[in-house]
């Protein structure tokens, strides 16, 4: 079974990487989400699949007997997840925050951090801005 | 106490700019009184040494890296302590009269003592790695005392120029002295430089020669790297008397000297030093000529003088090394006193353009007299030590007894009749001839700024009178540390008169072609610029090129690797791993070696399609909505995964953050732009799907090897057996993290934590900023704010 989900692993990355690789900042967002579900399963497959054999002692018991499923990786997991999440959120909100700021989610436009070079050609962000939406809604600039 | 001695430099300069300000304007009569002493302490050394006993003092300082605060004393460090020392004397008085009022007196005093320390602690220094570091603070105080006209921008430019070139020699320099102590197997010199087959047997004698080398030329101005000595004279002359004539230039000739018994006598050795002590001997002493000014003049007789010390240091042989010893003081003498008497004449006159002084003999007599007297000694006229280095000069290019002699004879002819040109335009032409005006009505320096040159004036003489003192305390001793031999041995005997034998018809020639530059220095100063301006490169152009050149290189550097496009910087990440990955699989032989097809249920199916399916839909669909709900489809697939596959707290928690990032996606999505044009041109996508197949390739490849190979289960057998007698729980992943790892996952809460504040946060700004921007708006836009009370949330 672990050779299937190794595939499937990679076509997830292969996805979440092409996503990363976008000019639109949502999608890379999806693409960090794509690519933290893929580094779980990738933990997951690497400490091999055992199908209906949950990792619970039973009652009165000490120690279980037969095979049960790999602990390990899912304590790790347990805990990317949670973390996942949360990089995940704060990444979201500052997206968010970005796009109030400089009013695109064009990255290759967002470029207060590095300002251009003398003669290099910036695309304005008019590509990742809002046209067709009430405006009245969108956050207002900040300075 | 030497180390007392070297440290108290430093000590008393960290408290010159508060004794400055507390004394006032004779603060340089109490500031001189530590290199006097430090003199004195220096010199009772003197019968020591001429008896041929040596001083070592060591402390510990970095035991673990064999670094020892030691200090050795012999005749060449004697020598070269005595002259920074009684030089510095003189300096300091020197300074107070000549910095007289300046704003920042105390500022100066405090980076030429620490200067002195330096000094003191580079020619006493017996551990490689501390005479690199005070070699190293040579060059800093250098730099501050160049730049200590900061205002100027040819001071700064100067300064920097320096520490460049110097700078750059020290690590060449620190290079040869670590590979000669891991050759030798001791950081001390004075155990080092005594086995010298040791080093010049060795594979690397070539290198660390060559790394030593460089550090020596750069720092003592050897040609073609001279160029910034002319351009540190920005500095005020009281550093162009001390630093850069009569010590810390020298302090490459010093290492040469030093490292003669360990690395000297091979054929790379003779011809590195002679060749461009003899071309810098030359190239100095012609371009001395072409100036006018008289600091400049001395600047680059200076480099000659430079490099006749590194061409008698090559030569080798007890003339070479007499020759090198007394030439060593002489220099000192006559050049630190010619520099101060060019910063009396510009302090008098307001000008030290040689071409613009005359007849100054009248109203500056001491001066003169005095300038005469140093004058003299550079010429090399008897009865002046100059003329006795100058004969023993000629005695030792007359021993090479190689073809080279002649060439060799000629050049030292030559550079010394430059050097008597020299002699005469600064100390002889401003104080004869008629007067010419000035921009002051000339002076009389004061006592401060005469009792320098007066004391170096008379050494001049009282060495070249005094000639078998000179010979016992200074040659003999000099010319031990020179070639390893006991002192005793040595045949120092000096001579005044020699009888009319070669030598002396050299000096008579080089008298008469010097007198005779003198008479048509106008002339030959005009040849010499039209020569110059017809070849209309230099050095110093270089330098500017050079710095120019790798300015621009790096600008090109990094607007190639910083494009500033965060796609880039990914693009490059992910490319990296991709082939790392690869090409590790490839040259070790990791690829998998077998797919065994394993059974399948309908439920794993199931979510496997899900799951592939939604990352494919996640990834091309144009629409953000349809692409969010794929998200929540991908997540949830892992879910169900987890679940068949025995691991049901993963996948209750994954249905629950699933569930949670596809509302706060949705939230994020109300507020941007939901039709969006921002894409990839079609070459831009093929080259990124490309890319992420072969990310994904590789994952995959590496995963699939992973799981072919045997697995470790020690640890997880560890919670499986000691989870109920241990802590007491049923469910093994819940007690991992409750009891066996909590304070891993006591920092995922605090992690979790600060996310959520650090969203709170952003929420929070955005919504404060937006009130105020409404707030400001309201009367243009009331309506418009009423009809849409939705905006906030």
């Amino acid at each position: 079974m672990e050779s299937i989900l190794a595939i499937a692993v990679g076509i997830l990355v292969a996805c979440a990487v092409f996503l990363i690789l976008a000019r639109d900042l949502i999608r890379i967002m999806l693409g960090v989400s794509i690519l933290s579900n893929a580094a779980n399963l990738l933990i997951f497959t690497s400490g091999r699949v055992t199908r209906d054999a949950p990792p619970i002692v039973p009652e009165n018991v000490a120690v279980p007997e037969g095979v049960i499923a790999n602990p390990l990786p899912q304590a790790l997991i347990l805990t990317a997840i949670v973390i996942g999440f949360s990089l995940l959120a704060f990444a979201l909100v500052l997206s968010y925050r970005a796009f109030a700021t400089m009013r695109t989610v064009d990255v290759d436009a967002m470029r207060l951090a590095e300002p251009p070079y003398p003669g290099q050609q910036v695309p304005s962000g008019a590509a990742g801005r809002q046209a067709d939406r009430d405006p009245a809604r969108l956050p207002e600039v900040a300075e | 106490m030497m180390s007392s001695a070297v440290i108290s430099g430093f000590v008393l300069g960290a408290l010159a700019p508060w004794l400055t300000r507390a004394v006032g304007a004779r603060v340089h009569w109490l500031l001189a009184v530590l290199p006097a002493a430090l003199f004195a302490y220096f010199a009772q050394f003197l019968p020591v040494i001429a008896a041929g006993e040596s001083v070592r003092v060591a402390s510990e300082w970095v035991p673990g890296l064999d670094v020892a605060l030691s200090f050795y004393l012999d005749g060449l460090s004697l020598i070269f302590a005595l002259l920074i020392t009684g030089i510095g004397t003189f300096i300091v008085l020197y300074t107070g009269g000549y910095l007289h009022g300046h704003q920042q007196l105390g500022r100066f005093f405090l980076y030429l003592l620490s200067f002195m320390g330096s000094m003191l602690g580079l020619v006493l220094a017996d551990n490689v790695i501390t005479l690199f570091v005070f070699w190293e603070l040579t060059s800093i105080t250098s730099f501050l005392l160049i730049g200590f006209n900061h205002t100027a921008p040819r001071s700064r430019r100067a300064a920097l120029q320096a520490l460049v070139v110097t700078g750059g020699g020290g690590l060449a320099l620190l290079a040869g002295l670590l590979i000669m102590a891991s050759v030798a197997g001791t950081s001390e010199l004075s155990e080092i430089l005594s086995n010298p087959e040791v080093l010049t047997s060795s594979a690397l004698y070539v290198p660390m020669t060559i790394l030593v080398l460089l550090g020596a030329f750069s720092k003592s101005a050897q040609f073609p790297l001279h160029f910034w000595l002319p351009n540190a004279m920005e500095a005020p002359t009281p550093v162009s008397a001390y630093l850069h004539s009569s010590t810390m230039v020298k302090a490459g000739v010093y290492l040469l000297a030093r490292m003669s018994p360990g690395l000297g006598g091979t054929e790379l050795w003779f011809y590195a030093l002679v060749i461009f002590g003899a071309a810098t001997m030359l190239v100095g002493g012609f371009l001395a000529m072409r100036q006018s000014d008289l600091k400049l003049v001395l600047a680059y007789t200076t480099v000659a003088a430079l490099g006749t010390l590194t061409m008698l240091i090559g030569l080798g042989g007890e003339y070479a090394f007499k020759a090198m010893a007394l030439f060593l003081i002489t220099h000192a003498f006559y050049k630190g006193g010619l520099f101060m008497v060019a910063g009396s004449i510009d302090h008098g006159t307001g000008t030290r353009d040689a071409l613009s002084l005359g007849g100054l003999a009248r109203p500056m007599p001491a001066t003169f007299a005095v300038a005469v007297l140093l004058g003299l000694s550079m010429a090399g006229i008897v009865p002046f030590v100059g003329f006795i280095a100058k004969e023993v000069m000629y005695e030792a290019t007359l021993h090479i007894g190689a073809t080279a002699l002649i060439l060799v004879t000629a050049a030292a002819v030559l550079g010394n009749a430059f050097n008597v040109v020299a002699a005469g335009i600064v100390g002889l032409r401003p104080f004869l001839s008629a007067h010419k005006p000035t921009p002051h009505h000339p002076h009389e320096a004061p006592p401060s700024m005469l009792i320098g040159p007066i004391v170096l004036a008379a050494l001049g003489v009282i060495c070249g009178v005094g000639f078998p003192l000179t010979s016992e305390f200074v040659a003999a001793p000099v010319m031990a540390s020179l070639n390893g031999l006991p002192v005793a041995e040595q045949a120092a005997g000096l001579y005044l008169w020699h009888g009319i034998k070669p030598p002396l018809i050299l000096s008579i020639v080089t008298l008469a072609l010097g007198a005779l530059g003198f008479a048509f220095w106008p002339q030959m100063r005009a040849g010499i610029a039209a020569i110059l301006k017809a070849i209309g490169w230099g050095p110093d152009r270089g330098y500017d090129q050079a710095v120019s050149g790798l300015e621009r290189l790096a600008y090109a550097a990094t607007r190639v690797q910083q494009t500033g496009y965060l796609r880039h910087y990914l693009m490059a990440t992910f490319v990296v791993v991709a082939a790392f990955m690869l090409a590790t699989l490839f040259a070790v032989g990791g690829l998998p070696t077998q797919f065994r097809v394993p059974t399948v249920y309908l439920t794993e199916v199931i979510a496997l399609a899900l799951l592939i399916g939604g990352a494919v839909v996640a990834t091309i669909v144009y629409s953000r909505v349809a692409a969010v709900a794929a998200i929540g489809v991908v997540g949830y697939a892992v879910a169900l995964l987890f679940l068949v596959f025995s691991a049901p707290d993963l996948a209750f928690t994954q249905f629950m953050v699933e569930t949670l990032t596809v509302v706060i996606l949705v939230l994020v999505l109300m507020r941007v732009p939901l039709e969006v044009s921002a894409f990839r041109a079609r070459a831009g996508r093929l080259r990124d799907a490309a890319i992420a197949i072969a990310v994904g390739a590789s994952i995959s490849l590496v995963l699939l090897t992973t799981v072919q190979g045997p697995l470790d289960l020690r640890l997880s057998e560890y919670f499986i057996e000691n989870s109920v007698p241990l802590a007491h729980g049923h469910n093994i992943v819940n007690v991992i993290l409750v009891d066996f790892r909590a304070l891993d996952t006591l920092g995922e809460i605090f992690v979790v934590t600060i996310a959520g504040l650090s969203c709170f946060g952003l929420v929070r700004l955005a919504l404060s900023r937006r009130k105020a921007a409404r707030a400001q708006l309201q009367p243009a836009h009331r309506t418009a704010a009423a009809e849409s009370p939705g905006g906030d949330a």
